[in-house]
């Protein structure tokens, strides 16, 4: 019996062999990981605290029902979302989409404002992760060539554009035009995007009605007496305001204690005047105001399911175009995965790219995104403040009562 | 015609909001004048006097103006409290001691806020926030008025306090010359806590009219520290007619620049008023001359 001692050619055949066989579980495990289609982790970046607090959760109670509302529309599959807090603040909110990133997040998205919403898509960028943004209207978000952002909302030129259009159309049908207006708005990066969109697109829109003056301000402020001093000065008979919640509700304060009654305060697409904490703290103050915004679309089923869902679990809270453009988010995201059948940021991608749903639950057409990542078939309504509720009066083909323009002065509402 | 009325109404707004300021920074001048102790933690005490106030509001539906008597009472006894339990021991020690001192209370206050009442705005909310009053064109904000007039009448209270009562002229007589107070009998420690706690009464009493105007989060305590620095030092550190003109000034300055400029702007003719005192008048106003 002769024994053979191994080569050296032996040694490295049998250290080859042995690595495959150590190495084949990580390979194949990494394989199955990336090829499974298990919950998909969002995270849903969001001011829930701070300023813009009340309109962060308004967001989140959209994405809250998400899976109820799959599970009712027999979608398949469901979303594992974790909630990270901004502050309202675009530099916590980088901060948080990293620790977002960090934690294994598939998909960010976020963060109803412009501001914040850069600082993510910057993240977004740098670790290659699909961002979809709900809400924010600041141009650049789309125009600046990133590849790893959607958004399903409007960009402030397409805001303007449908709001002018929609105030147009609201004094046709009501017969009353005002010959001058002021524009009041915030002096973050969404009402800076506003202010600059408006001054662009008014000569080219025809208004009937000459802009007296801009006045802009700090969206923390905690008093607009001055602003509002300012405005009335110019006596303009529209009142437009770029808001958001807090001081929309101090700019309407003001106006019923300067005791200046234009003939309507309308935004041309802005948040603030729709809300439920406006509504519920304004009373009989915060009635026939009018946002011509992108709004709820009542007849598509989905939309009733979502309002089914969000009713009972937040029978006290109203589900507006917040939640319903986080909830579209939470769609755009399962939509992807089910088409990608994988949670790798590269095939989510490329399915969030190749989007096309038809049924959702804003008004407009197919959710779908161009190759700058703007999906551009959102559309507004003009959505008025009636009985406590916001209502949409126009487009005519889904209003649901008619619009009350001019408005009733303060006097006449605190006799009724 | 437009244009002087918008002057007028600002400046009127101005004048209503400047007596709240002076009220405010009038705490920290009766403090500092008196004991020479800079309270860094001015603006938070205001903060939770308007705390103290909403929640009246939201629990029970008492208006701050109602609860203001009770608020400033549990201030005097809580500022009294703090000065003879923990400022006492800081009086003698250097100025960069009292400073951390009073900035740690200051932090301290800020987050046991935050903790309780969260990050988020809190106002008072009723139909009383829509009223005005309407004299000829011009028209007054009702709740500014309210709250400008019991300004008036607490500073009132603290002059007549200050002049008439036996307290208040040792407070004054300790404040002018320390020894001599000493020599004389007085309790210089329990006139020092006295002081603070007047100071801290009528922080709280501020804090109960500003929350009618603008609506509370932790974050505006430093804002509000900062403010008050600004008034007494335009105003002249220590004088309590100085706290009270230079609240006028600050809040009609930030008013009519509001109007002028651009309203964004506003804060910054404060400071560039503060400057100004500082570089041509550093004693302020109606300070004494610096180092008296």
């Amino acid at each position: 019996m002769t024994i053979r001692h191994p080569t050296r050619r032996d040694l490295s055949r049998a250290t080859l062999a042995g690595a495959a066989l150590v190495g084949a579980p990580a390979i194949l495990t990494s394989g199955v990981a990336r090829a499974q289609s298990g919950p998909l982790k969002v995270a849903l970046i969001l001011p829930t605290s701070g300023v813009q607090a009340q309109l962060g959760i308004a967001c989140r109670r959209g994405a809250d029902v998400a899976n109820d509302v799959f599970a009712a529309m027999k979608i398949e599959g469901r979303v594992e979302i974790t909630t990270y807090d901004t502050e309202s603040k675009p530099d916590v909110a980088r901060t948080q989409a990293e620790k977002a990133v960090a934690a294994g997040a598939h998909i960010l998205c976020g963060a109803f404002d412009s501001g914040q919403t850069i600082a993510i898509a910057q993240v977004a960028e740098q670790r290659g992760i699909p961002f979809i943004v709900n809400i924010a209207a600041a141009p650049q978000i789309t125009e600046q060539g990133y590849k790893w952002v959607v958004r399903n909302f409007p960009t402030a030129p397409m805001l303007i554009t449908s709001g002018l259009t929609l105030h147009k159309e609201l004094f046709r049908v009501t017969g009353k035009t005002p010959k001058t207006a002021v524009l009041m708005s915030v002096n973050d990066t969404f009402g800076t995007a506003m202010v600059n969109g408006i001054k662009a697109l008014f000569p080219k829109l025809e208004m009937p009605y000459e802009l007296l003056d801009i006045i802009t301000y700090d969206p923390a402020a905690k008093d607009l007496s001055v602003e509002v001093a300012k405005a009335k000065a110019t006596k303009a008979e529209l009142l437009m305001p770029v808001s958001r919640l807090n001081d929309a509700k101090l700019l309407v304060q003001e106006l019923v204690k300067q005791r200046w009654e234009p003939m309507g305060v309308m935004n041309p697409g802005a948040p603030g005047l729709y809300e439920q904490d406006f509504l519920k703290t304004m009373g009989k103050f915060g009635e026939f105001h009018i946002s011509n915004v992108p709004w709820l679309n009542p007849k598509s089923p989905m939309t009733q399911a979502l309002e089914k869902a969000h009713a009972e679990k937040y029978p006290n809270d109203q589900l507006d175009l917040n939640g319903g453009f986080t909830f579209e988010a939470m769609l755009v995201a399962i939509n992807a995965l089910n088409r990608a059948r994988s949670t790798h940021a590269n095939a989510l991608m490329e399915a969030l790219r190749r989007t096309k749903i038809d049924q959702h639950v804003m008004v407009g057409g197919a959710i779908e995104f161009d190759a700058k990542g703007q999906n551009v078939n959102i559309r507004s309504a003009c959505v008025q403040n009636l009985k406590r509720k916001p209502t949409v009066v126009l487009p005519a083909d889904s209003a649901a009562a008619a619009p009350i323009f001019p408005m009733p002065g303060w006097n006449d509402r605190r006799r009724g | 015609m437009d244009f002087a009325l918008a002057f007028a109404q600002a400046i009127t707004k101005g004048l209503l909001t400047g007596m709240v300021y002076g009220l405010m920074a009038l705490g920290l001048s009766v403090i500092f004048g008196v004991m020479r102790v800079v309270n860094f933690a001015h603006g938070e005490i205001m903060v939770v006097g308007m705390y103290l106030a909403w929640l009246g509001f939201e629990l029970a539906g008492v208006s701050p103006l109602v609860s203001l008597p009770a608020i400033a009472l549990l201030f005097f006894a809580a500022g009294y409290a703090l000065q003879a339990g923990l400022i006492t021991p800081f009086i003698n020690r250097p100025e960069h001691q009292q400073f951390l001192l009073l900035l740690a209370i200051a932090i301290l206050l800020v987050n046991v806020c935050l903790v309780l009442a969260g990050p988020d705005a809190r106002g008072v909310q009723s139909e009383a926030m829509f009223d005005s009053y309407a004299i000829g064109p011009l028209v007054l904000d009702a709740v500014r008025v309210h709250a400008a007039l019991a300004a008036i009448a607490i500073a009132g209270l603290l002059w007549a306090f200050f002049t008439r009562t036996r307290t208040g002229k040792s407070i004054r007589a300790a404040a002018d010359n320390h020894m001599s107070a000493l020599v004389v009998g007085l309790d210089v420690r329990r006139l020092y806590a006295f002081t603070f706690g007047v100071g801290s009464a009528c922080v709280g009493a501020a804090g109960a009219l500003m929350i009618t105007i603008v609506p509370v989060n932790p974050f505006l305590a430093a804002e509000y520290t900062l403010l008050a620095f600004v008034i007494v030092i335009v105003g002249g550190l220590g004088s309590m007619t100085g706290a009270l003109l230079g609240g006028l000034l600050i809040g009609v300055s930030e008013a009519v620049a509001g109007l002028l400029l651009q309203p964004s702007l506003k804060s910054m003719f404060s400071f560039g008023l503060l400057i100004l005192v500082l570089l041509l008048r550093p004693q302020g106003l109606f300070g004494g001359k610096a180092g008296t």
